[in-house]
């Protein structure tokens, strides 16, 4: 070894090779294994700092079969648009993948992204929107939804958690002008591998937005990721879908979608258990816009 | 001198983009702001008129832009961008991690003060906020050294996988034309080769490798320690690679120096009873000043970080009295400079003192350097 560099062994033909130590059910890292089946290996992988970076390269060990570098925080965007420009100077057609989660993308990172979809490099952004900073111990994100208690929007007696309504991502992306954008949750792993396989044939800057439950943060048990991930799509809190050249697909898999309640989304996790019929009402009432909107 | 070498007249930007473009880096980016403007103008525009074959990125922030030469450096790839001031402090926890991701940077701080209040004008503030990030840090006193210290910039962050600043005064150098040779590609060629970093080093999907891992206290202090060892060693090297790259390029005007090993150059007597002791343009002033003068040296840093300890004990312990100039002030306690120096010198017996001068652009005449001369018998920390 040398240089601090971090070299990992061939043992595994994963590109994700087992061993990273994630919480057990962790639901990022099951999404990650889900958008690494659509990956070939002329790939290089960017991560912003968070649970994927820590819990896969404590050095000097890396489950990476991939090149993969982290720099900072919020700067995942523009360390890629620099890997591309470096790329295009050797005349490579290798594909640029970016992984952030929510804190990365929808707070400290964002303008740093901006920049990256207007300069309209080739890179496929993905996010994995566990819905607050897990990695620093569940602190509200402007991706935290409305109701949520957090241990910076605690909920109390003269509090009901966070009071933000969640930060609507994918409207972003979409204004950017992207030809792919995309949202699904860990639940789905083959719209997941799809949806990364379109976005890598898409010319251009791409976004894919993943819901990975987290078990201490949704306060879930270890075998409740994928049940979060589709009750999410289930009650039409978290639709799959996907737009192409700005345009509402209708190719998504929520065909024959029969809307549950929300209160089958939110009674699982912890984290909304603080909650009044009252407010549980408008989350429905977010949901029911959901269906609406998207013709769910 | 040699056959075609052309001095020309030039403005100090026009003659660090000139000797860039013909480094001839992969990936150039860069955010606007006075006083480094004209160095990333010139870049557009020769890349525009097709004399240069960069990949040139259009950032959003001085942040974005060392971010962007970060990722192109980690793919193998010879970079540059360039700043100043309040744009080198937003970059700050980038050239930190450019260094620690040991990286082979290279960027120009035409210096300038940071605010507040705003200024627009030069001192060393900027350059002294990223004292600690172990980057290789040189000042230039002139445009021949600026375009020379470049080219040895370029050499050794290639070399030893460490990230470099060349300092250069802003307005007083950026803006000012002097008399400059501008090396050609071959010239550089002999002295600088192509950036081939060993397979396995850096982002390539023919051999992966895991940049910036999370490091435990076990392995990060020794990360650290290898660092300093680096830069260290490239005290040792420093002054042949000086040597070598001026037997290829002249400069305009030779200097009459008494001792230069590239880490430093000094002028003046044998055995100075004061030494003044400064970075950057001033040296100009200073030297002016001193024309005349048959007890009082100077001593010029080139090369800031690492320091270059030995060069200044072989000519501090012999005089009486120390002046450190400079232009920048850690409040509360002394110049960073004059730290340095003191922190080199623990078996000196004289007098040592502190002059601050040139905050946000103030003048510096050839009275105020006598000033600092006369009250250098006093210990002591002064404002000029």
């Amino acid at each position: 070894m040398e240089l601090g560099k971090t070299y990992m062994s061939k043992y595994s033909k994963q590109k994700l090779s087992p061993g990273h130590n994630a919480c057990a059910g962790c639901g990022q890292l099951s999404a990650v294994q889900s958008v690494m089946r659509a990956l070939n290996d002329d790939t290089i992988l960017i991560s912003a700092t968070g649970c994927l970076e820590v819990t896969t390269t404590a050095h000097p060990q890396s489950a990476w079969q991939l090149p993969w570098i982290h720099s900072l925080f919020e700067n995942a965007a523009a360390i890629a648009s620099g890997i591309k420009a470096a790329l295009n100077k050797k005349k490579k057609k290798t594909k640029v993948v970016i992984q952030a989660g929510d804190g990365a993308t929808y707070d400290i990172g964002l303008g740093l992204i901006s920049g990256m979809w207007e300069r309209g490099e080739d890179i496929l952004y993905i996010c994995y929107d566990t819905e607050a900073y897990s990695n620093t111990g569940i602190q509200a994100s402007g991706s935290t939804p409305w109701g949520a208690n957090t241990v910076t929007t605690p909920a109390g007696e003269k509090s009901f958690g966070s009071s933000q309504v969640k930060k609507d991502m994918l409207k972003i992306a979409l204004a950017h002008g992207l030809n792919y954008v995309a949202q699904s949750t860990t639940a789905f792993p083959d719209d997941i591998t799809n949806k990364v396989k379109k976005a890598l044939a898409t010319p251009g800057p791409s976004y894919i937005q993943i819901l990975s439950p987290c078990i201490p943060g949704w306060k879930i048990k270890t075998n409740q990721a994928g049940q979060g991930g589709r009750l999410a799509v289930q009650t039409g809190l978290y639709p799959l879908l996907e737009y192409v050249n700005g345009i509402l697909s209708t190719s998504s898999i929520n065909q024959n979608f029969k809307a549950l309640p929300v209160s089958a989304y939110l009674s699982l996790q912890g984290r909304f258990k603080h909650l009044s019929q009252k407010e549980i009402s408008n989350i429905q009432a977010l949901a029911n816009k959901n269906i609406k909107l998207f013709k769910l | 001198m040699k056959k075609n070498i052309k001095t020309q007249f030039l403005e100090g930007s026009n003659a660090v983009s000139l000797t860039i473009a013909n480094i001839q880096p992969d990936v150039v980016s860069a955010y606007p702001i006075t006083p480094q403007t004209h160095i990333v103008e010139d870049l557009a525009k020769f890349k525009a008129q097709g004399k240069a074959n960069y990949e040139y990125l259009r950032a959003e922030s001085e942040f974005a832009a060392a971010s962007i030469v970060v990722g192109a450096s980690a793919t193998g790839s010879r970079v540059y961008s360039a700043t100043s001031s309040q744009g080198l402090v937003l970059m700050m926890e980038v050239l930190y991690n450019a260094s620690g991701l040991r990286l082979p940077v290279v960027m120009t701080v035409a210096n300038r003060a940071v605010g507040g209040p705003i200024s627009i004008w030069n001192d060393h503030s900027d350059a002294m906020a990223m004292r600690d990030a172990s980057w290789t840090m040189f000042f230039a006193e002139n445009h021949q050294e600026a375009v020379d210290l470049h080219i040895i910039a370029y050499k050794l962050a290639e070399e030893f996988n460490l990230p470099a600043t060349v300092n250069i005064d802003g307005f007083i150098l950026t803006h000012s034309f002097e008399n400059v040779i501008i090396p050609s590609k071959s010239d550089i060629k002999k002295f600088l080769p192509s950036y081939k970093p060993a397979l396995g080093t850096y982002l390539n999907p023919k051999k992966p490798v895991t940049l910036g891992a999370f490091f435990t206290p076990e392995h990060f202090w020794l990360e650290k320690k290898r660092i300093d060892e680096d830069l260290k060693h490239i005290i040792t090297v420093f002054p042949k690679y000086y040597k070598d790259w001026k037997n290829i390029l002249p400069s305009p005007i030779s200097v009459k120096a008494c001792l230069d090993d590239g880490l430093t150059e000094y002028c003046g007597p044998k055995n100075p009873s004061t030494l003044l002791v400064a970075m950057g343009s001033v040296v100009g002033t200073i030297k002016e000043t001193l024309r005349h003068n048959k007890n009082v040296g100077i001593l010029k840093i080139r090369s800031y970080r690492p320091f270059p300890k030995k060069s200044l004990q072989k000519i501090a312990y012999q005089c009486k009295h120390i002046a450190v100039i400079e232009k920048a002030m850690s409040s509360g306690a002394y110049g960073p400079l004059y730290s340095d120096v003191a922190a080199s010198l623990p078996h000196f017996k004289g007098i040592t003192s502190n002059h601050i001068v040139g905050l946000g652009g103030r003048d510096i005449n050839i009275k105020t350097i006598q000033n600092i001369i006369k009250s250098a018998k006093r210990a002591q920390i002064k404002f000029w």
